[in-house]
């Protein structure tokens, strides 16, 4: 007798239940606390912020707590609460150019208007296990600038703009920008749209490309031409005040990376750009952001194509890592019934096969006698 | 006057600028059914452009090209619709690329490479299609056996082959050629040549092949196009023009091929 | 929108989830898909709080035209138990409070993966499919903008190609799911992943039936009768899975779509129908198959032998 798999719903009950006991781990050590995860892992709230499309660093300790500290889960889990909230409307542009900065580096620049500032940074640091860190001992005091933290820093592509020897922003003046997560993504797509989906999409994706890219697959000739982190203010322009009012500041990470110079017959030679933007305090990504959005302009610039990260549907459609889980594992739903569709096939041919096999045999055995 | 009389191709005044540089500048010919041109040059003296647009594969920024239809009616080739465009180049026409990976899908069997343009016209009979497959590599000297293979285990020469097999099995009325028989060894290149020379009389096939190599030209072609600088400076008969150029540059570049023969 | 606007907004989800904005987004592009039977509509798929490639599609189709008084059968498989149909079926009833049925002829909305319903659906139901890869052209032309011209001037000679290679290769063509279909004479459609043996229920039939990928943001339609033909050639035509000499162990059907299951590990084995509801349907009504708990070996149905 045979008895058909049943119960599919007490089944994941039950999933469920255990994993929430694994994720609690030993109930004698004390629970994860949202601030910790705030204070402590800042880097890792960050990059579900950016690659979740919230800035909520409570909302991302939230979810990575819920995640168990998988990153690709926790993004998950707010870009599937970000996409009910509703949307009120565009803030203005950021001015990156008065943040107030933490941190401010520039490759190619000894000194420049604003000056260096390391700030907060693993640059230089040695990567030593410190088995001696002690997290309940507090840090050193911090040696902090007697100005504070820096302000009204000009950014070194709009300095190097003034001599005319940097392009002009392609994007400056259009204020109306698009958004891939409320209209389907048509290619090819605009810039504002492919910089909102890098923006988005996983770190570990565009690093690899990134890097091919200085690797001689779409070489780009770049130099960090400035990185800077810090708060900007966020306006708002709502309808009832006619002007825009500053809702409060978030922290950012911009890069503009300066490449290869271009030029044309009614334009001398120009520097060009590659941007990355991205929320919290993230170094990498946006310095490979800015790579690969600027591989992916060769048109522009009419550059022979044909490395990975200039290929922007190839780039596009698998920059984003919810989607690219999802699809890969979905390969654990059942296929039973596909599977089957194809056994039915292989069993019907081999049968073939074997029939001609033996009929080939009876007819060499029938020229024989 | 019959169809035939009536020029199969008119291009007036052909010019093609990439931003501001000149791709090609006021081409103006016409190709008779049945007729060979060759378009003769240096690396970078236009014909690759001029070949991609009188294929309807880069539109020009300037002049027109117009093709008799097999019913007489003479279609804008620029006038009309992409989907108008790929049809002709999928039916009437033909392209054979230098490099065959451009011209075949290197990842299906011979066959079907053959097979393909017969199943866009509609053909839905296997056994037909294999049938027209087979006849087509005989006539471009391909063993039958190998219909099953992939281009990528081909010979180069024999790439090329089943790419003007893949070409001709709609028997199209125009073939474009760049530089066909590039990149193979001379004995290779020779074999290639001969069966071109065959297939365009036996069908009577209109050419218009793109190629550096002079030997090339006097050995397919009725008449002959220099290009130099995106211009035309020269044509005329194949054999006049290479027995006796005009042209400075046209002596330059027909003693050279002769010091290279000598 | 204003301050004040914003301030009251609900709190909670809406019914079925989604929002009546996004609702809305979504009945356009179905209502666009119907009026072009089998053309792919781009539509601004929502992250939902599943994963991609779990039926967010399907699932977003569903939340658009469903309404408290619907009748709504998920099913996987063709099984209304299989884990994600449970998990579907979990998600609606939580959002949206619907009525629930297994029974086909019941529903007036079918959420399917990978079956169409044995029992033949009736004029008034909607039928819809969760796709993962809309695009039947994309295993052949991976380009979107290549792909969508050649739909745009049906250049539809590539699909053949991949048939001819299948049957030069094989002596079949070897496309035993999401198997080509020509719709309306017009647009090549994928029918979802649902086996070859379930496309000739798609050819006019009276329900209607809608496709939705929610990764690859793409709905597209069948509207009831409408001529829906799977691709072949004259000489090889379609054809449809057989399993012969076979009957279900659990209700004795035949010529039925079917699981195979592994009974031990020397090679026994057994099948069963892969329509759960269509299987427990015939055991109600007497008919038991060899392994059947009744004590089997056919004592009720008199068509088994």
């Amino acid at each position: 007798m045979y008895v058909a798999v049943k119960g599919g719903e007490t089944a994941i009950a039950n999933a469920h239940r255990l994993f929430a006991a694994r994720r609690r781990g030993d109930t004698s050590v004390p629970g994860l606390q949202l601030e910790q995860i705030v204070g402590q892992l800042a880097f890792a709230v960050a990059r579900v912020m950016s690659e979740g499309s919230l800035y909520d660093r409570e909302l991302a300790a939230l979810a990575i707590r819920q995640a168990g500290g998988d990153l690709i889960e926790a993004i998950f889990l707010v870009r599937a609460y970000r996409t009910t909230l509703p949307r009120f409307g565009y803030s203005e542009p950021i001015a990156t150019d008065r943040m107030r900065a933490a941190r401010r580096i520039s490759a190619t620049y000894k000194d420049l208007p604003g000056g260096q500032l390391l700030g907060p940074t693993f640059d230089y640091s040695h990567r030593l296990i410190d088995f001696s860190y002690d997290p309940d001992a507090g840090p050193d005091e911090p040696a902090l600038a007697a100005h504070g933290v820096a302000s009204d820093l000009p950014r070194v592509t709009d300095l190097l703009g003034a001599d005319g020897l940097m392009e002009a922003d392609p994007l400056a003046g259009s204020d109306m920008v698009g958004d891939l997560t409320r209209d389907p993504l048509e290619l090819p797509a605009a810039r504002d749209l492919r910089l909102q989906n890098l923006s988005r999409g996983d770190e570990g994706f565009l690093l690899a490309l990134g890097y091919s890219t200085q690797r001689g697959y779409a070489r780009t000739h770049p130099f960090a031409g400035e990185i800077r982190i810090g708060e900007v203010e966020l306006e708002f322009d709502a309808p009832e005040f006619g002007f825009a009012v500053t809702i409060g500041t978030i922290e950012v990470t911009e890069c503009q990376m300066i490449n290869q110079f271009k030029g044309s017959a009614k334009v001398p030679p120009q520097f060009t750009r590659g941007y990355g933007l991205v929320f919290g305090q993230s170094e990498r990504k946006a310095m490979s952001m800015a790579l690969v959005d600027r591989a992916l302009r060769w048109r522009e610039f009419d550059e022979e194509p044909g490395a990975p990260a200039q290929d922007e549907e190839f780039v596009l459609s698998h920059s984003d890592n919810i989607q690219a889980s999802g699809f890969v594992e979905h390969l654990k739903l059942p296929h039973y019934v596909d599977f089957q569709a194809e056994l039915e096939l292989l069993r019907k041919m081999h049968a073939e096969i074997a029939a001609n096999a033996s009929s080939a045999q009876t007819s060499a055995r029938e020229a024989a006698e | 006057m019959t169809m035939r009389d009536l020029p199969l191709l008119e291009i007036e005044g052909l010019t093609h600028f990439y931003g501001a540089q000149l791709g090609c500048r006021n081409v103006s010919f016409d190709i008779y059914s049945g007729e060979v041109l060759a378009i003769v040059g240096e690396s970078g003296s236009g014909k690759s452009t001029l070949l991609n647009c009188l294929s309807a594969q880069l539109r020009p920024t300037g002049g027109t090209i117009h093709y008799r239809m097999r019913d007489g009616s003479r279609l804008d080739v620029y006038g009309a619709g992409e989907a108008e465009q790929r049809r002709l180049l999928r039916t009437d026409w033909g392209f054979v690329h230098q490099h065959p990976h451009r011209g075949l899908r290197m990842g299906v069997s011979a066959g079907a490479n053959v097979g393909e343009r017969l199943m866009v016209v509609g053909e839905r009979h296997y056994g037909n299609i294999r049938a027209k497959a087979l006849e087509w590599l005989g006539k471009v000297e391909i063993d039958g056996a190998r219909i099953d293979d992939v281009p990528n285990t081909f010979s180069g020469g024999m790439q090329q082959r089943l790419q003007i097999a893949r070409n001709l099995v709609t028997e199209p009325r125009l073939i474009f050629m760049d530089e066909p028989t590039g990149g193979l060894d001379v004995s290779v290149q020779a074999r290639l040549l001969d069966l071109i020379r065959t297939l365009v009389a036996d069908l009577g096939l209109s050419v218009i092949i793109v190629t550096h190599d002079l030997a090339v030209a006097r050995l397919l072609s009725d008449r002959i196009m220099v290009m130099k600088g995106g211009e035309v400076i020269e044509t005329g008969l194949t054999d006049q023009v290479l027995d006796d150029p005009h042209m400075p540059y046209t002596q330059l570049l027909v003693s050279s091929i002769l010091q290279v023969g000598a | 929108m204003s301050l004040s606007e914003i301030s009251e907004q609900p709190a909670g989800y809406n019914f079925a989830y989604l929002d009546e904005q996004t609702k809305r987004m979504i009945r356009r592009a179905i209502l666009k898909a119907i009026a072009i039977p089998g053309y792919q509509v781009p539509f601004a798929s929502r992250e939902m709080p599943m994963p991609y490639g779990w039926g967010t599609g399907g699932i977003q189709v569903t939340a658009s035209i469903i309404g408290p008084d619907d009748v709504l059968k998920v099913i996987d498989q063709g099984a209304d138990d299989t884990t994600n149909a449970v998990s579907i079926r979990n998600f609606f009833a939580r959002t949206a409070g619907v009525a629930m049925t297994s029974r086909a002829e019941e529903a007036t909305i079918i959420q399917t993966r990978h079956r169409i319903p044995e029992t033949p659906l009736h004029t008034g139901q909607i039928l819809v499919y969760q796709v993962p890869i809309p695009e039947p052209l994309r295993f052949l032309e991976p380009r979107e903008t290549e792909t969508r011209k050649m739909h745009a001037l049906s250049e539809y000679g590539l699909m053949h190609v991949k048939l001819y290679e299948d049957i030069a290769r094989h002596g079949h063509i070897a496309t035993t799911y999401a198997y080509p279909v020509m719709v309306e004479d017009r647009y090549v459609m994928d029918p979802s992943p649902t086996p070859k043996f379930d496309n000739p229920k798609m050819h006019m039939s009276p329900a209607l039936q809608l496709f939705g990928a929610g990764r690859e943001k793409r709905i597209y339609a069948v509207p009831p009768h409408t001529k829906v033909v799977s691709l072949d050639f004259e000489d090889h035509p379609f054809s449809v899975q057989e399993w012969p000499d076979t009957q279900c162990a659990m209700c004795g059907a035949e010529g039925v779509y079917f699981d195979e299951v592994l009974l031990d590990d020397r090679g026994g084995r057994m099948f069963v129908c892969s329509d759960t509801d269509y299987c427990e349907r015939r055991q109600a009504e007497g008919h038991f198959g060899h392994l059947h708990a009744s004590g089997g070996a056919g004592a009720a149905a008199p068509e088994n032998r």
